[in-house]
């Protein structure tokens, strides 16, 4: 049962409210003087860098550039790692062979990959994209993997006897088992991508938030430094927000209302 | 001289292994067409492996198994596939190739027959037990297959339940007659089901015993002749006075 409008709307508001509280408490101590100078900017001055950096246009292409290397890294992981993560989960040979390389590839840090991903792709957004790559190629593999082991063997005996064959299992019976655990992924995958593009626009690019962020550090502009945490921040929960709303598609929901 | 009776499976000296464990041996009996054979025997012999068997999904590793036509399995639980609706779940098991309408339609009878035609978009998780199985034997039967297998099917369910849904299998049996294997560790089912009972031992499962049991109305009744004769007796195969 769905609770009442009433208290979805209480529950909607709650965040708000702890958000404008926090917002209180920082300028509270800003104004009484718990920040050493030009360690914290205070709430107004953030407020005017970003007016500053919306109005002339600087912070749209942040935002897009940051989006299109999270967006060609992550889909590439997605397209790649899913169709490996089933082979794994429907396979204990390869299983066995490969799992043990990709834990330890999954382990190793992204920004360890960075002096090869300059020399290997140069400068520019292609360095940045296989960082992203990187980051959410192994964890989208071990959970694909690990959904597509824990379909039931009933579901394939039943498939068999309904004459499917091949293709059919894959698409008629393993992907929509999978579907809950996959999407539940792909979610946790979205963040860590988007985290990670702060490290990935350290390198070799002159555009998108991670860059805003460390330019704005190099220049001492703390208030442009948080501009580009919050932006950062706003955007993650805008596609958690987006892929909560998938979870409540009719062809997942069973996976959390059972 | 009787007719010669048809036969929907045949077992000879039929063996099964997981490797080095023995699951059955020497398994020899007919299936006859038509009929309802139920299997009983001790926790872990191999019944489900024996069924496995029948429905192609394992194959002997000693002896022949012939067998004409396609099977379906019906499970204790789980069989139905969950982001399905009840609707689309028995959708599935009519024959691929079929046309729209007609599909449609047997989908329709079948949903009507088994009272859930105002749960056709429901899930599985949202049903009970006696109406997963209902939805299960419509996925079944639906197809015009020969054989349907019977995997302690009603086990999961409460008692009253599963005096319910056995007089529905017997309803739905002669309204669209198959040849049912039946599995069960309950000897009363089986005895209330059956025309007859294999009786198999411990593992590695041979058959024990094969029991033919009195013709007359199904689900036969505690007091119906041969049925407290028929309790006994496999009590006795399987050592349970």
């Amino acid at each position: 049962m769905s609770p009442p409008p009433s208290s979805r709307a209480i529950h909607r508001l709650l965040p708000v409210l702890l958000g404008g509280l926090l917002l209180a408490a920082w300028w509270a101590a800003w104004l009484a003087g718990m920040f050493p100078t030009g360690t914290v900017p205070a709430p107004d001055e953030v407020g005017r860098a970003f007016v500053g950096e919306v109005r002339s246009g600087r912070l749209g292409e942040d935002i897009v550039a940051s989006l299109y290397r999270v967006g060609f890294g992550y889909v590439g992981a997605s397209l790649t790692a899913i169709p490996l993560g089933l082979v794994l989960g429907r396979s204990a040979a390869v299983r066995a062979t490969l799992l043990p390389w990709i834990n330890f590839f999954r382990t190793l840090s992204p920004i360890a990959w960075i002096p090869f991903a300059i020399i290997w792709f140069g400068i520019g957004d292609p360095p940045a994209i296989f960082i992203i790559f990187l980051a959410t190629f192994f964890q989208l593999v071990l959970a694909t993997a690990a959904a597509a082991a824990a379909v039931p063997k009933v579901y394939y005996r039943v498939a068999e006897d309904l004459g499917l064959r091949g293709d059919e299992i894959l698409f008629e019976v393993t992907l929509p088992a999978i579907l809950p655990q996959l999407l539940t992924a792909l979610r946790v995958a979205i963040g860590v991508a988007w985290m990670v593009v702060v490290a990935a626009e350290m390198i070799a690019v002159r555009s998108g938030l991670g860059f805003l962020i460390i330019d704005a550090r190099n220049g001492l502009r703390m208030d442009l430094v948080v501009v580009g945490m919050i932006t950062i921040g706003a955007i993650g929960v805008a596609l958690d927000v987006l892929f909560a709303r998938m979870a409540q598609a009719r062809s997942v929901r069973w996976g959390v209302e059972r | 001289m009787s007719a010669p009776v048809a036969i929907a499976a045949s077992l000879r000296e039929v063996g099964f292994a997981y490797g080095a464990v023995k699951v059955l041996a020497g398994l020899d009996f007919d299936v006859r067409k038509g009929e309802l054979l139920a299997c009983v025997g001790p926790s872990g012999c191999g019944k489900s492996t024996l069924l496995a068997i029948l429905g192609g999904h394992l194959a002997p590793t000693q002896g022949e198994l012939e067998r004409a036509g396609a099977s379906r399995t019906i499970y204790q639980d789980g069989g139905l596939y969950p982001w399905l609706t009840v609707a689309e779940n028995v959708a599935l098991g009519v024959p691929r190739g079929t046309p729209a309408a007609e599909r449609a339609r047997k989908v329709e009878d079948w949903l009507t027959t088994s009272r859930l035609s105002e749960f056709r978009g429901y899930h599985p998780h949202q049903l009970s037990g006696g109406m997963r199985q209902r939805v299960e034997l419509g996925r079944a039967l639906v197809a015009e297959t020969d054989l349907l297998l019977l995997d302690e099917p009603f086990s999961a369910l409460d008692y009253q339940t599963r005096v319910r849904m056995r007089r529905e299998l017997v309803t739905t049996l002669a309204a669209r007659p198959r040849t049912v294997v039946l599995v069960t560790h309950d000897i009363e089912e089986a005895v209330q089901l059956a025309d007859r009972v294999v009786v198999l031992g411990a593992r590695p499962a041979s058959v024990r015993r094969v029991l033919d049991l009195p013709p007359g109305r199904r689900p036969r009744g505690p007091a119906d002749p041969g049925v407290a004769a028929a309790e006994e007796t496999l009590l006795e195969e399987l050592g349970l006075t």
